[in-house]
Order: C-alpha cells, then sequence, then structure tokens
C-alpha cells in the first residue's frame, strides 16, 4: 500500500519536473507547445550518451542536461518560437507538432529507434524496505533521490517566481506585456530565459526519467499527452496547481495500473475529462484569467 | 440591410461553379481510367470525408480538435462489428455506424461546450485515447492489439461486388462522399451554417446576437461525428479489417494536417489536402520508408511559418511582411 503511494509520488514529482517548463510557457506565456517532449528526450539521450561515450557520472550529467537542452531552448524560442507568440493556437499546435515529429525521425534516424538504458550508479540501485504488511514500505533509492531533487526544485521555482525580481517581470510581462514593455521591462529578454528555464528543466526531467519512464525516440508523442493533463488539470495560477496535479496524476496511474490492470491508462484519461468538464480551467485558476 | 440582401448573398456563395462538376465527373472517371490505382482512389476519398467533417468543427465552427480520430474509428469499429455479427450489408451498415457515431458525437459535445482552446484539445484528444484504451482492452469483442479480422462484406446495394482492384470500393467511397458532401455543403451555406462562422470569429457576439451557442455547437459536432463515422465506416468495409490504427493519435494529426494543406473553412479544401497528402505519403514513404515523419513535421512548420491561408496563394509567399496581424 505504501509502496504504491511512495512510487506514486516519486512518478508523480518526476511527471511535475517534466511539466513544469510547459506549464510556465502554456500557462503563463500562453503558448501551447507540444513538442515539449522532445526536450525532455534530448536531456534524456544527452545523459545516456554523457555518460556512454564521455563516462561522466551520472550527477555531474544532470546539471549538463539542464544546461544544454536550456541553451537550446533558447536559440530556438529566438529563431522559431518568437513569431508564434501572437498567432492563433491553431498554427502553435500544428507547428509545435510538426517539431516533434522532426525531433522523433531525427533521433531515430541518428541512434535508432532501440530504448536506450541509463546506467545508474552503484549508490542510486538500493531499496530500503521499513514495517510489515499492508504498512510495508519499499523506497527505491532512486526514487528517494528523485523525491528530494524534485522537491528542492519546486521549492526553488516558487521562490523564483514570487519573491524576485525576475518573477515579478515575468508576471507583469505575462499580464499584459505592452504595459510591462511600457515599464522599461524588457518583455522578450524575459521570455527568452523563462522558455530556456523551461526547456532546461524539461531536458533535466527527462534525464531524471530516462531511467523510470524508459527512453526511445517516441518519448516526445508518448508523454505529451501526460504533461498536458498535468498543465491543463492543474491549472496555470501558480505552480502549486501542476504540482498537485502531477501528484495526483501520477499517483492515479501507479495505483490503477496496479490495482486494476485490466484498465490501463483509462483511469487517467477520465479522471482528466472529469475534472476539465466539472473546472474547465483547471483545478486551480486565477481570478480574472483568460 | 434588409433581409433580401442577405438571402442573396448566401445563395450567390451557394451556388454550384461549372469546375466544380468537373472535378466530380472527372473522379468518378479515375477508376474506368487508372484501374490500378483504384485503391488509392479509394483511400483518398474516405480521408477526404474525413477532414470534411473535421473542417465543419474546426474550419466552420473554429474548434480545435486534436481527437477527431475517435469518431472515425468508432464508426469503422462500429461498420465491422456490425459486418460481423448481424448481417454483411455494406449501406446498413454504413447507416448504422454513422448513427451510432452521431450518437457518441452528440454525447461528447458535453465536453466541447466550456473551456479554452486547451481544454478543448485535452479533452477531445482524452475522449480518442479513452476509446483506444476501450478497444484495445475489450479484446474479446475488437480482437485487441491484433486487430478485428474476418469481416466478410456482401455486395452493395445487392448488386455490386467488392472486387480485389477496388473499383467497386472506390465507386462506392466516392458515391458515399458525394452524398455526404451534398449534406455539407448545404449545411455550411445555409444560415445555420452562418450562424456557425459566427461562433468562430466571435463567440461572445454570436451569443450577444441571439445565437444560441451551445445547442449550435452540440449540433453541429454531431453530425461531424456523424460523417466521420461514416468514413471510418467506409474504410472498415473497404478493407474488410479494424485495427486499433483508427483510433491511434496518428490519425487525428494526419487529419488535422490535411485540412490544414488544403486549407480551413472550405469543404474542397478537405479534399485538397487529402489528395496532396496522401500522394505525399505514397511518394515519401517509398523514398524514406521510415523518416517521412521528419518531412511531414518540416512542412507543418514551414506551412505555419509562411502562414495557413498564404500555402493556396504561393505568389504572396516572397511579398512577406506586408500583412501585419498574421493568418488570423
Amino acid at each position: 500500500m505504501l509502496t504504491i503511494l511512495f512510487d506514486g509520488i516519486a512518478y508523480g514529482m518526476l511527471l511535475f519536473v517534466l511539466a513544469v517548463g510547459l506549464a510556465v510557457t502554456l500557462g503563463l506565456m500562453n503558448f501551447i507547445n507540444l513538442a515539449h517532449g522532445a526536450f525532455a528526450m534530448a536531456g534524456g539521450y544527452l545523459t545516456v550518451f554523457a555518460m556512454q561515450k564521455l563516462g561522466l557520472p551520472f550527477l555531474a550529467c544532470l546539471p549538463l542536461a539542464f544546461i544544454v537542452v536550456g541553451l537550446a531552448g533558447a536559440v530556438l524560442e529566438r529563431t522559431l518560437y518568437r513569431p508564434m507568440y501572437g498567432k492563433p493556437h491553431l498554427d502553435q499546435v500544428l507547428f509545435s507538432i510538426g517539431l516533434a515529429f522532426m525531433a522523433v525521425a531525427a533521433v531515430d534516424y541518428f541512434v535508432g529507434s532501440s530504448q536506450q538504458n541509463l546506467q545508474l550508479p552503484e549508490w542510486l540501485r538500493g531499496r530500503s524496505e521499513f514495517g510489515d504488511g499492508a504498512f510495508l514500505l519499499g523506497m527505491g533509492h532512486y526514487r528517494i533521490f528523485i523525491i528530494a531533487v524534485c522537491a528542492v526544485l519546486t521549492v526553488v521555482l516558487q521562490l523564483i517566481l514570487s519573491k524576485t525580481r525576475f518573477g515579478s517581470r515575468l508576471r507583469a510581462a505575462v499580464d499584459d506585456p505592452r504595459v510591462a514593455a511600457g515599464l522599461g521591462i524588457n518583455v522578450n529578454i524575459v521570455f527568452l530565459m523563462t522558455f530556456a528555464v523551461g526547456s532546461g528543466l524539461a531536458g533535466l526531467g527527462g534525464a531524471l526519467g530516462a531511467e523510470i519512464l524508459g527512453l526511445d525516440p517516441t518519448f516526445p508523442l508518448k508523454y505529451m499527452i501526460y504533461f498536458l493533463i498535468v498543465v491543463s488539470v492543474g491549472g496555470t495560477s501558480s505552480i502549486t496547481g501542476p504540482l498537485a496535479a502531477a501528484l495526483l496524476l501520477g499517483i492515479a496511474d501507479v495505483a490503477g495500473k496496479y490495482f486494476i490492470p485490466k484498465m490501463g491508462a483509462f483511469t487517467v484519461y477520465l479522471l482528466m475529462i472529469l475534472i476539465l468538464m466539472w473546472r474547465p480551467q483547471g483545478l486551480f485558476t486565477r481570478k480574472g484569467g483568460r | 440591410m434588409s433581409a433580401p440582401a442577405y438571402e442573396s448573398a448566401l445563395l450567390r456563395t451557394a451556388r454550384w461553379r461549372p469546375w466544380e462538376f468537373v472535378i466530380w465527373a472527372v473522379a468518378f472517371a479515375l477508376p474506368l481510367a487508372m484501374p490500378s490505382h483504384s485503391l488509392l482512389v479509394n483511400e483518398i476519398a474516405i480521408v477526404a470525408l474525413f477532414a470534411m467533417s473535421l473542417d465543419l468543427i474546426l474550419g466552420y465552427t473554429g474548434i480545435v480538435s486534436l481527437g477527431h480520430a475517435a469518431f472515425f474509428g468508432f464508426g469503422a469499429y462500429a461498420a465491422a462489428l456490425f459486418a460481423k455479427l448481424v448481417m454483411p450489408d455494406p449501406t446498413v451498415g454504413l447507416v448504422f455506424a454513422t448513427v451510432l457515431s452521431a450518437v457518441l458525437g452528440l454525447v461528447a459535445s458535453v465536453t466541447i461546450l466550456r473551456g479554452s482552446d486547451l481544454t478543448r484539445l485535452m479533452v477531445t484528444l482524452g475522449t480518442a485515447l479513452l476509446l483506444l484504451e476501450l478497444a484495445n482492452k475489450l479484446d474479446w469483442l475488437t480482437g485487441g492489439a491484433d486487430g478485428l479480422q474476418g469481416v466478410v462484406m456482401g455486395p452493395v446495394l445487392g448488386l455490386f461486388e467488392f472486387d480485389l482492384y477496388g473499383r467497386t470500393a472506390a465507386w462506392y467511397s466516392l458515391a458515399v462522399m458525394l452524398v455526404l458532401f451534398l449534406v455539407m455543403r448545404r449545411i455550411v451555406h445555409s444560415p445555420f451554417g452562418a450562424t456557425l462562422k459566427a461562433i468562430r470569429d466571435n463567440r461572445l457576439r454570436a451569443m450577444a446576437i441571439g445565437i444560441p451557442v451551445v445547442s449550435r455547437l452540440a449540433v453541429v459536432y454531431t453530425v461531424a461525428a456523424g460523417i466521420a463515422g461514416a468514413a471510418g465506416a467506409l474504410l472498415a468495409q473497404t478493407t474488410g479489417f479494424a485495427s486499433l490504427d483508427v483510433l491511434a493519435f496518428d490519425r487525428s494529426a494526419d487529419v488535422l494536417l490535411m485540412l490544414v494543406i488544403g486549407g480551413v473553412g472550405w469543404l474542397y479544401g478537405g479534399v485538397t489536402g487529402a489528395i496532396v497528402f496522401k500522394l505525399l505519403q505514397n511518394w515519401l514513404s517509398s523514398v524514406t520508408p521510415q523518416y517521412w515523419m521528419f518531412w511531414i513535421g518540416l512542412i507543418l512548420v514551414l506551412l505555419v511559418l509562411v502562414g495557413r491561408d498564404r500555402l493556396l496563394k504561393p505568389w504572396t509567399w516572397f511579398g512577406a511582411g506586408k500583412k501585419k496581424g498574421g493568418a488570423a
């Protein structure tokens, strides 16, 4: 019982890190980016190859994935994404899904379609067990690690968004780009940085999740739906919404697959549709927002 | 503004142009002229019908859907199961599948009435995925991942047997497509269609001038679902097979792509897009069998960067910048 809960929380935390970048671009910048999973995949592959080919330790790969993917995101934002901000949602959907298709095929071309394995360091492979019977709690060390990393990230992000100057600039730029620009905020730079950080977080999530989620070229399409569920169900008022949604989704998914394996992902989709019919703007939403 | 002025404007756009007759005549002549390509003609007719049904909700009403394959696949399974379990007559099966898909559309229309574009994207996508999971899990009924095999179709109207070359299939699909095209054409050029466009352009304003937005959305979604179901039924009937692939996300993405290539808000856009897309797919997958997805993605990106409405007007491609505000 507790083990399922624990695994669900770890899975949910992982989904949160993967999706939080999307929550920012989609929720704050109102840009529907279906190619978000491609950034995550890039982070995953980067980690796998950095460890295999360059022999870097796992812990060094995580910041590397964050930085490289973040830079790639910045370049793409400047060149391709920026003209899309003002376009209708249909255009954004088509554009980003096109990017995702290209990423899938390109990865397939360069590294093949087989699944890549991540070699975890020794100290992350173990498993501890506490209690017994129905209250048996088995914790994989890697999952503890994920929960710890993600919790730290969440707190840092929340602090950045709510307490720093950059956070208030971002919120101002989002609420009304024209007025924000009039107040001397460089909206383009703010959006560029936000997008880069969002992509970097996706890369980091991909690196962290490669072991649990599996890594193959269809990754962006396979998990796109999960990221989107997290964001749309969570709403976009703050990052606590997506966090709650990610945890809910993670626990529901793990528990659903454990208790009613015949239903598979059915539970999750049904849950999403019901929540969205009940609260179309997501569970947590800002008053007066769109 | 007097009412007759509006009426005549509606009638003028609804009038048949001479080239339309030519196109339909050519379409029906194709299986005779190129018998070896009948299967391709059949396939194009089916996806064109599917794309037109999406146009009804996307191009005319402005509902962004990433899960239109839900109805296509539902129709396909309904027709295949009907043929297998009840009777092999294609026309009865087609009507059955269409009605059933329309009912599903009516039920699903509840999900698209509220929320933003993102919410609608998600619930439409979710509906398609739900059905996909359902078809996968109910393997005693649908054959699960192996697909539903052993569907035997009787002759169309009791007269025309399906042959190996797919000529009967092509004519059958073309005929159904023509009938449903006439229905859709009638719908979009009617005052009802005009209210749909008003909802697309500005929902709040449409509501303010007294258009019953909710019921209009429900009706058009139901009709579009029924037609998509008919297209799916045609596919299942002419191939004698239904598999999970008819419900997959790729289907929804492909049909969206076709429609956008051809141009939204124009019934022939679906047809044009389907032809271009299918020919392109045939050609690309023979050149690079594994990586055609890359080229499709590239086309999509370029399409949006150039501007969707400009693709049909190549002479405006390089005069960029004049049309500020983009393709709204």
